[in-house]
């Protein structure tokens, strides 16, 4: 099991997976914006899709778990 | 014993000199995957040949070089000084003789003028030898003493092929470079036991201090490797971009073209908000093979490069948007302002790519120090002397413009590429804050619309030809014609006499 974290301060803007989905390392699971630019989130690990802990529009800090990969 | 039995005497202690540890160390130290001490410097040098000093210290009481190599050779035709711990003696330790090897090579070295390479592989200081070696004027900490009085004269890179615990890690932390084999080198302060007894933190060596944690998260490391091989050889490359001292100039190669045939045009998006990966844009720029990348796990909004341009050594910041949108942090201000002393130093001349939305902003930031770490980096743009080049590629915002080397900063010249945007602020920020109030008195639809039209106003006043028109750029570059006028200016800007004095600048610690 491992977690997905905001690597900054930002916006969630698109989420690009859903729970059961099988990513792979480097996939680009979910489009953050801050500052405003695009942040691209990856996957730092494989795994399928356990939990979204986040929303489209939620705020998040840096290191918040946005993804939970079983 | 006199006369040619010296010789024969000579020879034997020359042989167990040579030998360096015990068989049962030198097969425990090969069983771990590692590299004997005089081999690395066979693969280091060219044609293995080197002079050496302190070769007997310490055989006569079965402590070789008393556990360190101390020689001076050629690498790629640079004289070089190595200094290289052996593990296989007393697992590397320094002892009375140890330090003063190191510290009387740093001298010669410096005086001689050329660069040092520190292969470290040691256990620390030698507890037992600590009533000679630890106080007073003549002790182990005359080497941090030396290595910072001869930072920015010649350059220091550290090689880390094992441990370097406790004091001893700051033999890498003082050096220019720092290039760590994977799985191989540690570096704390404090060992995971010790720190057990004395917080109750359990962790393995390897999170603790481990070659990657240190590249990728502490930033002591600038270079992982995968294997000793590797290692050395990047620590050769480094060196291919330094004069061997700061009185001389970086040397000049054949230029090649560049290994990418990309157009700058189909690499950087022209929706500014839209992240791409600047090393593709410095591929297309440089000579083929010829990029050595500093840091390039850590703060990696920033891209930090040596290459040649045109057959000349250069120093490359790069703002690189695939990591956190390339905005600036802490962490990306000091291993950018690093990275100028490093090449204000030794008269590497400094090309900047700016595509910047600004600082990062926000309480966690400021309360972390990002006004004390931005200044840090504009101070040192603004120190630097070298030939410094800008070129804004895409967004020149705020005060990051400023620490990206922006015009005010004085270099030798600002350009623009034709999508140039300049600003103190971006459009959706920018009228946010002028009409706040009146935002907030619309609602709904009327509200979108007025930001809307605003916005695109206050859009249309960020382009590269109004500050073209004022002077504020001194050209402004069609993408594909970049690289043949940096190589043009370059040739130019260095032509231009910078006063010399005995140090510009250390390479500090950050």
């Amino acid at each position: 099991m491992s977690e997905i974290k905001a690597p900054m301060a930002g916006n969630i803007w698109k989420i690009n997976v859903q729970v059961g989905q099988e990513v792979n390392f480097g996939d680009e699971v979910i489009i953050m914006e801050s500052m405003k630019m695009e942040i691209p989130v990856e996957a730092d690990d494989s795994g399928v899709v356990k939990e979204i802990k986040v929303a489209e529009n939620d705020t998040v800090d840096d290191g918040n778990v946005l993804i939970i990969l079983g | 014993m006199s006369g040619y039995e010296n010789v024969k005497e000579l020879q034997r202690r020359v042989e167990i000199a040579r030998a360096g540890g015990s068989d049962k160390a030198k097969e425990k130290h090969q069983a771990q995957g590692k590299i004997l001490v005089r081999d690395r410097l066979n693969i280091l040098f060219d044609n293995g040949e080197y002079l050496e000093d302190g070769l007997l210290v310490g055989a006569s009481r079965g402590m070789p070089g008393d556990a360190v190599v101390t020689a001076i050779g050629k690498i790629n035709g640079q004289e070089v000084a190595v200094i290289a711990n052996d593990m296989t003696v007393k697992a590397g330790t320094w002892g009375y003789h140890t330090f003063r090897k190191i510290v009387r090579m740093q001298e010669i070295a410096v005086d001689a003028k050329m660069p040092i390479i520190y292969l470290v592989d040691s256990a620390g200081a030698r507890i037992d030898s600590q009533f000679d070696c630890y106080l007073g004027r003549i002790a182990w900490g005359n080497i941090f003493y030396t290595q910072v009085q001869i930072s920015g004269v010649v350059p220091q890179v550290c090689v880390m092929f094992g441990p370097s615990p406790a004091g001893s890690a700051y033999v890498p932390a003082l050096c220019d470079l720092v290039i760590m084999v994977d799985k191989q080198a540690t570096a704390y302060l404090g060992s995971p036991r010790l720190a057990e007894a004395a917080i109750g933190e359990k962790v393995t060596e390897e999170q603790m201090g481990g070659a990657r944690m240190h590249c990728a998260m502490s930033g002591l490391g600038d270079y992982l490797a995968q294997n000793e091989e590797e290692a050395l050889k990047a620590a050769a490359d480094y060196l291919r971009f330094f004069p061997s001292h700061n009185s001389q100039l970086p040397p000049l190669r054949e230029p090649k073209l560049p290994g990418s045939k990309r157009s700058i045009t189909e690499i950087v998006p022209p929706d500014q908000n839209r992240p791409f990966d600047v090393k593709e844009l410095v591929e297309s720029l440089v000579d083929e093979g010829s990029i050595f990348e500093v840091k390039a796990l850590f703060a990696k909004e920033i891209y930090t490069a040596f290459a040649y341009l045109g057959g000349r050594p250069v120093g490359i910041i790069a703002n690189n948007s695939k990591n956190k949108g390339g905005v600036l942090f802490n962490d990306s201000a000091d291993k950018a302002t690093r990275f100028i002393w490093a090449c204000n130093a030794f008269n590497v001349p400094l090309l900047f790519l700016q595509d910047i939305s600004g600082y990062m902003i926000g309480s966690a930031v400021e309360k972390a120090g990002i006004i004390r770490h931005g200044a840090k980096l504009l101070h040192a743009v603004c120190e630097a002397k070298v030939p410094r080049i800008s070129v804004m590629v895409r967004k020149g915002y705020g005060g990051g413009y400023l620490g990206m080397s922006g015009g005010p900063t004085m270099p030798d010249a600002q350009l623009a590429l034709p999508g140039a945007m300049p600003a103190l602020m971006g459009p959706e920020a920018a009228i946010n804050a002028i009409h706040y109030n009146e935002i907030q008195a619309l609602e709904g639809e009327a509200r979108a619309a007025f930001i809307d039209e605003k916005q695109k106003a206050y859009a249309k006043d960020i382009n590269a030809f109004d500050p073209a028109d004022q002077f504020s750029f001194e050209a402004v570059i069609d993408p594909d014609d970049l690289r043949d006028e940096l190589i043009k200016r370059f040739a130019l800007y260095s032509r231009r006499e910078i006063p010399r004095i005995d140090r510009r600048n250390g390479i500090y610690p950050v």
